[in-house]
Order: C-alpha cells, then structure tokens, then sequence
C-alpha cells in the first residue's frame, strides 16, 4: 500500500510541477528551429527586370537582412523606417522579398515611402516565403556570408530588433 | 452601484458558506443533527448566490460599463439574447454559474437525502462547502466579475461574433451542470471513506446524481459540436481540440461510474474504485479547467487568459487531489475482488477498462505537448491523425463487450448462446456487404467497426424483442443508451469515409463542376442585420445523377463593434445527407473561395447522440413513478 | 449448422474487408494534418487565411513533383517546426505518447485477469 501511494503522488507532483512550469512559457509561436540552419539553394526572379536570383546573390556582404514585405501589409509601413536607416549604415546588404503584391502597388509603395533594398525579388503566389520558413508578413531572417540564419524577426522590425541586428554583427566573430 | 450589491451578495454567501462547515462541524461534533437550520442555511446560500450571478446579468442587461466584465465582454447594440449569454460567456461570469451550481446541488443534495444518515450527509455537506468557498475566494480574488473600471468606457469592446449564437448560449449551463455537478459525488465520496458509510446505501444515494450529471455532460458535448458543426464553417464536428476533450474526460470517468456503480449497488464490491472514480471525476473536471483556462494549450475556443489565474486553479487542484486522496489511503481497507469468467461483473468491469484507456489517451495527447515543451523545449501537435489511429481500433471489441455484457448474468457463468452469437455475426456483416455494394468501399478497419457496430445494434434490438415477448425485465436506460452508441459509430464511419468534400475559387455568375456536381454562384447581396452586414452569395447546386437542386445561401458577416469576419455556413439537411456550402472572400481579388461537402447521415449522428444521453434520465422517470 | 454459418461468415469478412479496401493518395489528408499556424488549432483544410492557401499551393507542387507524404511532412517540419503536423512522429522523443495508451490497455487487461476465479473442473 506504501509503495501504491509514494507512486501515485510522485506521479502527481510530476504533472503539477510541469503545468506550474508551463504556465510560465510564453504562448506566441516562432520557427526557432530555423535559427543555424543554412539557407537551401533557390531560383527567384528579380523584381525590376526578371533576371534570376539565387543564394550566390545573398553571398555578397558579410551579413544580409531578408526581408519579406508587400504593399497592402500596414506593419510593413511601420516598419519601413527602420529599413531606411539600416540601409543607410550600409552594414547589411538588404534583400527584400515582394509577397503576393501587385507590381504596380508595390512601385508606389516604393515610391512614396523610399526604396532602402538593395535587391529586390517577386513572389508571386507566396511560395518561396514557405521555403524560407515564413508564416505571415512581415518577417526578416539575418543570414551571414555562409547563408547561415543568424537570427529572426516575426511582425514589423521594431527599435529592439534593430538593436539586437547590429549586437549580432557586433558579436559575431567570424566576420570581425 | 451594480458592483457594490454584487460584491455584498459575494461577502454574505461567503459568511453563510462558512456558517454552514460551522455548524455542520458542531453538530457532527456534538451529535445533535439538528438538519433545519443547515437546510435554512443552504437556501439562503443557493439564493445569494443566485443574486451574485443575477446582479451580474443585470449589468449585462443595462450595459453597465464601468465593470471591466461588460466592458470587455459586451456592447450596447448587441441583441438582448446575447447580452444575457454574455454573462456566462467570460471566463468570470462562468464562475458565478459554477458557484451557483455548487450552492444548488449542495442544498438539493441536502434535501433529497434528509432521511439517510445524518453524520454522513452533515459530512457531505462540509466537504462540498470547503468546494465552494474555494471558489468563491478564487471568484472574488483573482476574477471579481465586478471589478470596476475608470473613466467609465462610453461603449463596450463586444462579444466575439463566432459566440453570439443560441446553441453557445445553452451550451455552458449544460456542461456545467454535468462537471461541476460531479463535485456533489466527489464530497459524497469523501464523507463516505470518512464515516465508513454502508457501501450500498452509498451507491444507491450518489446513482441519480452521478446519471443526471452524466445526461447533462452529454447533452453539453452535443451541443458543443453541434455548433462547431455550424458555426466553425469547416463541416466537422469533432477535432480532439483541447477544450473538447477537456471535457470528454471527465464523461469517460462519470461513464466509468455509473458502470461500477452497478457493482458497487447488487454485489457490495468494488468500493475502492467507485470512491477513485468519484473522486477523479471532479478531479478532472478542474483539470480541464485549468488546462482550458490558463492559457497553455492552443485551441479553437480561447477563454482571454492569465497566468495568475491558471496559478490558482493549479493550487486549488493541487490541494484537492493530495487532501482526497490522502484520506483515501488511509481510509480504505484492501479488498479482494473474485469474480466468475464471463459473469456481468467482468463485462462491467471491461466497460472501465475500456474508459480507462479512452481516458488516458485523451490526457496524454492533450498534456503530452506541454510536456515536451517544458521538459524538451520542443512544441509539438497531437490532432486528430493521432487520436484515431490510436483509438479506431480499440472501438471493435469495446462494441462486442457491449452487446454480450447485458446478456450474461450476475456471479455465474452463463452458457454463452452460440447460436445467437453466430446468427447476428453473420447478418452484420451481410448488412455491410449491401452498404458496400451500395456506397462503395472501405479501409479494412471502418469495415470491422461498421460490422461491430452493427453487431450491436442488431443485439439490442433483439433484446427489446426478446424482453417485450417473455415479459421479463429490460433495463431500458441501458438497452438505448448501448443502441444508440452502436448506431453513433456505425453512422461516424460512414459519415467519414463517404463525406465529399471540394472547394473551389469562382467569380459571380461562374459554374463549377466536379464529379456529378454543379454549383453555379449566381448572385451577390448585400443585407443589412440587427448588429451586423451580411454578404449573401446565391448558389444554385445540382446533382446531375439524381437531379436534386438546390439553393444555397453561404453568407459572410461583418460584424461592426469590433468589426469582425464570420463565415456562415449554408446547410441543406434531409434524412440521407447535408449538403454544406462555405463561401469567404479572397482578399485583394475579385473571387470568392467556396467549400462544397456532402456529408451523408449527418442528422443521424445527432440523433444517435442524443439517444445515447437519454438513456441517462429514461430511469430516473421511472424511478420517479 | 453454426459451424457452416461460421464458415460463411469469415469468408464474407475476408472478402468485405480486403477487396474493396484501398489506400488513395489524396491531398485532403495531408491537408488536414497540417496545422494552420496563423489560426487558432485549425488545419489548413479547414482554413482559408493567406497562410493556409499559400502552403495547399506548395504542398500539390511537392505532390506534382513526385514528392510523398513523409517527404513533405519532413520539409514543413524542418521549416516550421514539428508543430505544424498533427500527427506527432513515432521517435524516441515521443515513445510515451504512442505506447501508453496501449501499455494501460494491456496493464488494465492484466487487472482483470487477476480478479476472475479460474473455473475449476
């Protein structure tokens, strides 16, 4: 009878302490997974003038910041500001990645709000965000020159985020 | 001024609920069982906390927004139905639904067994009195339906459209009565280790309660995919989400219970585990609570939810199962149990051991994420491919238990009638032949489960025959209950694996087709409603086989405070089929996405469903005669 | 008599349950063991969000491309997470949820067992 109930509390205090544990995790979903692994080859068509891209184009600067956006997304416009500056520090080569837009809107946004990408390329029907492993717009993956994920940033980049961009450039050993 | 009369009924129902473990303690103490007063007592508890909750109806009614409740669960033009449904729709008007129900069934519970054994029943009474201040400190605490807000908000935030609807209105009050209700067999259960009550004076005492707390569970169940089936607009009715087996699990126990019960009642055996399965019954009922409430499973239906919340629950839960179940083990005394092969003792007894095992599947598919989340740091998902690959075939010999069980008899072993056995066998599965000659085909395991479960139906209707020919006693709440979950499955398999399903992207005026099918979108409306626009889409569908046409109306609403999207579906039913037709909007296009299913006997699994329930209120009229 | 009936009767279940069993290769399945993860635990059947419409498009590509279901399920994960799929994986990691429920059952079996009186003579 001892031993019946020495296991039947264990087993209860085991469950009770993981729930107690879990109450305390944070509910928000992100593909941490993605965080080391390395980014597979691809083919996309540019914006501007259809040519094809590939991984070697992201393999030009030391770290770049991809960036998935589209015109009718309005945290993308919130976040457009920080792309300008970061552009302007020319740390980080920036690839933006036009999702299910229209050309002509996405000029205009371009247009009005300033255009801070370095390269830009066209997907059409979403498809190529998947393999990027992104889920909604926006989202930004920073890679290094190895087309390794350094880190990445789910919904609008934001005054945190951006700090956290160059503490990674700055960490980083590699390319220091 | 709302809020100040509903915090005064919570401080007077929390004096009068320790009143009552007072003298319920003294007159135990003193031996002068002196019911009366705790009687009076009760009333007054059961009223205060009727006006708790009605005081908080009222301030739905009034849209009183200077409590943070209606402000953030109402609006000023919401339709007055839902107003009121608002109330028990959040997550602290519930609790005021929860106490209620404590105080009610604490108080009948009282009246009802006023004859029986004083000491135990004044024992009873403390224990579930111990229950309801627990939640009454946790309602007035952390979740003060009545806390107030400052500057008062000019209007409401709304309800969430998907909610405001009548089948979501009844659904809690049902489910309630049935998990919460369970807490009166949980205190009965408790008292009875305590006082060493005669065994089978306490089953025939807890019986009705543990039946009728059953028969609402179920009935809430229903109603709960009932309108998922509707309102959700993806045409299932069941999805293994976390809320929905947060309350299938104490179903399984409470069904658990009323088998052993039987044991416990004409054999005086089995008491142990009638006690575990009382007290896991409740136990579980907070479980899921805490799991639906706290926040840390994902799911369709979300309470808005906070960590403190989820702390006290988990507290509460913690102090419940080691205070039970320490008393448990030390009260109980070792039983020996001997029983015949193939007597009516082993069948009920594979009726828990099947419960057993739908219960622990259903616990761990739904806690075994949290655990490899906390433990691994890995989130996975256990859906519905799990739950049927584990449970599907497990069904198979459960249905056969079912239909033997009630034929064999008690302590003996009764020659097993082979002959019948083999007859129904073999007319099951000519019966399948036909239903595949006539649908198609089927995976061998849905042939094997439509054979059980015709097995079974075929078995109960013969033991209607057979006990309306030689006069002898039926028990009727088993015999439909038994036929109705043979006709559930049998209807769940078909349903499943001949339900088409197609969608499509048309434009006004475009035709789509697929196999027979033809469904022509020929119009666009606007209509304006109480509290929201619909946008109507007219569909003509026509099945070019038989000829049938009919018209659909999908719609989509645009709710306006807050302004939200819901899809509602259009539903034609008849006796064979519901054809169900989704229609929503693509964002920057000009098309419309629709979603075409026809699901065969769809009302047939309603139906089944409800007759199963019934089963668990045909006796009490019967007792009642 | 019965012996014939019996007879019979497996012969009908052989027949009912093998030649008319099939296994399709149907996207809908697949569909519905992906979760949606911008929906609140809907699969992207059951979804029509962005989310949901562009991962039904890569899915009938990887099917197109020859692709089958473990393979696809594979990708996803790899790049969302093993959250996206319903259906949990048979791993190490996992060995508890798929066999517990079957160790009960057998425990529970064994339970009963103990408690019937053999028959003596």
């Amino acid at each position: 009878m001892k031993f019946k109930r020495i296991v039947f509390f264990t087993i209860v205090f085991f469950i009770l302490v993981v729930f107690f544990f879990a109450l305390k995790k944070s509910n928000i979903y992100n593909t941490k997974n993605l965080i080391g692994q390395k980014i597979e080859p691809f083919e996309i068509i540019s914006f501007e003038n259809n040519e094809i891209v590939t991984e070697k184009n992201l393999q030009e600067n030391n770290f770049t910041l991809i960036n998935f956006w589209a015109s009718w997304c309005s945290p993308c416009r919130v976040e457009h500001p920080f792309l300008i500056s970061l552009s302007k520090t020319k740390k980080v080569k920036l690839i933006g990645v036009n999702f299910k837009d229209k050309k002509r809107n996405a000029q205009n946004f371009l247009n009005t709000l300033g255009n801070p990408y370095d390269l830009i390329v066209t997907d059409n029907n979403g498809t190529y965000s998947i393999h990027f492993g992104i889920y909604g717009i926006p989202e930004s993956i920073l890679i290094d020159k190895e087309l390794k994920i350094l880190a990445k940033f789910i919904g609008p980049i934001d005054k945190d985020d951006y700090k956290k961009i160059f503490e990674i450039i700055k960490n980083d050993k590699k390319y220091n | 001024m709302l809020s100040n009369i509903g915090n005064i009924f919570f401080i007077l129902n929390i004096l009068v609920t320790i009143s009552i473990i007072y003298f319920c303690y003294h007159s135990v103490r003193d031996k002068k069982y002196n019911l009366a007063k705790i009687v009076k007592l009760s009333i007054l508890q059961s009223t205060f906390a009727i006006m708790t909750f009605a005081t908080l109806i009222a301030a739905f009614i009034i849209s009183d927004f200077s409590l943070i409740t209606v402000y953030e669960n109402s609006h000023s033009a919401k339709p007055l139905f839902y107003k009121i449904s608002g109330a028990w729709g959040n997550h602290e008007g519930s609790l005021l639904l929860w106490i209620s129900i404590m105080s009610i069934f604490s108080f009948l519970y009282l009246i009802i067994n006023e004859k029986s054994n004083s000491n135990s029943l004044l024992i009873t009474t403390v224990c579930q009195n111990f229950l309801i201040l627990a939640f009454l400190f946790f309602s007035l605490i952390n979740s003060n339906p009545f806390s107030k807000i400052l500057p008062i908000p000019p209007d409401g935030l709304g309800l969430n459209p998907i909610l405001q609807d009548p089948a979501l209105a009844i659904h809690p009050p049902l489910l309630y009565i049935g998990f919460v209700g369970s807490s009166i067999y949980f205190s009965a259960a408790l008292s009875s280790l305590i006082t060493g009550y005669n065994n089978k004076n306490f089953a025939i005492q807890i019986k009705p309660w543990v039946k009728v707390t059953w028969f609402f569970q179920s009935l809430g169940i229903i109603v709960g995919s009932i309108w998922a089936y509707y309102e959700l607009g993806w045409g299932g009715f069941w999805f293994w989400d976390p809320v929905e087996n947060a309350s299938l699990m104490p179903w399984f126990a409470m069904t658990a219970l009323i088998h052993s019960l039987i044991i416990l009642e004409r054999r005086e055996s089995l008491y142990s585990w009638v006690i575990i399965l009382c007290l896991l019954t409740f136990i579980l009922s907070v479980t899921g609570t805490f799991l639906v409430r706290s926040g840390i499973l994902n799911s369709v239906h979300t309470f808005a939810n906070d960590p403190s919340r989820g702390l006290y629950i988990l507290v509460l839960l913690f102090l419940m199962v080691v205070i039970s179940f320490a008393i448990f083990f030390t009260k109980t005394k070792k039983e020996t149990y001997i029983f015949e092969n193939f007597s009516k003792e082993v069948f009920i007894l594979s009726n828990n051991w099947f419960m057993a095992f739908y219960l622990i599947t259903v616990f761990i598919g739904t806690v075994y994420p949290i655990f490899t989340e906390v433990l691994l740091n890995n989130k996975i998902s256990v859906g519905p491919p799990f739950y049927n690959l584990v449970i599907a075939p497990i069904i198979i010999p459960f249905l056969f238990f079912m239909a033997l069980g009630p034929n064999s008899s008690w302590i003996k072993f009764k020659s097993f009638d082979k002959k019948k056995f083999v007859i129904v066998l073999f007319l099951s599965i000519i019966v399948n032949l036909a239903m595949i000659k006539f649908f198609g085909g089927l995976s061998t395991l849905s042939n094997l489960i439509i054979i059980s479960s015709l097995f079974l139906i075929i078995y109960s209707i013969l033991d209607f025959i057979f006990s309306a020919k030689e006069k002898k006693h039926l028990n009727i709440s088993r015999a439909v209950s038994h036929l109705g979950f043979g006709l559930l499955m049998m209807f769940i398999i078909i349903n499943h694996n001949f339900s088409f399903e197609k969608d499509a992207n048309l434009k006004v005026g475009e035709t789509e087709k697929f196999e027979s099918y033809e469904i022509t979108f020929s119009k666009l409306r606007l209509d304006k409603r109480e509290n929201y626009n619909a946008l109507i889409g007219d569909f003509i569908f026509k099945d070019r086989k038989s000829g049938i046409v009919r018209n659909l109306q999908p719609e989509i609403r645009i709710y306006n405070d807050p302004e939200t999207l819901t899809y509602e579906a259009s539903i034609r039913t008849n006796i064979f089929r519901d054809y169900y037709l989704t229609m929503s909007n693509i964002d920057r296009s000009d098309f419309y996405n629709i979603k075409f299913q026809n699901k065969p006997f769809m009302i047939w699994i309603w139906i089944s469903a409800i007759i199963i329930s019934l089963g668990g209120i045909q006796r009490l009229f019967i007792f009642k005669k | 008599m019965i012996k014939n009936i019996t007879k019979l009767s497996l012969i009908l279940l052989f027949l009912s349950s093998n030649a008319f069993s099939e296994s399709v290769f149907d996207e809908a399945k697949i569909f519905k063991n992906i979760r949606c993860l911008v929906c609140q635990g809907q699969s992207i059947a059951d979804s029509n969000s962005e989310f949901a419409q562009t991962i039904k498009i890569v899915v009938r590509d990887q099917i197109k491309e020859g692709k089958n279901e473990k393979e696809i399920y594979d990708f996803l994960s790899n790049k969302f997470g093993e959250w996206i799929i319903y259906k949990p994986k048979f791993n190490y990691r996992n060995s508890i949820l798929w066999l517990l429920p079957y160790l009960s059952l057998i425990l529970g079996g064994i339970l009963i067992y103990k408690f019937l009186r053999k028959r003596k003579n």
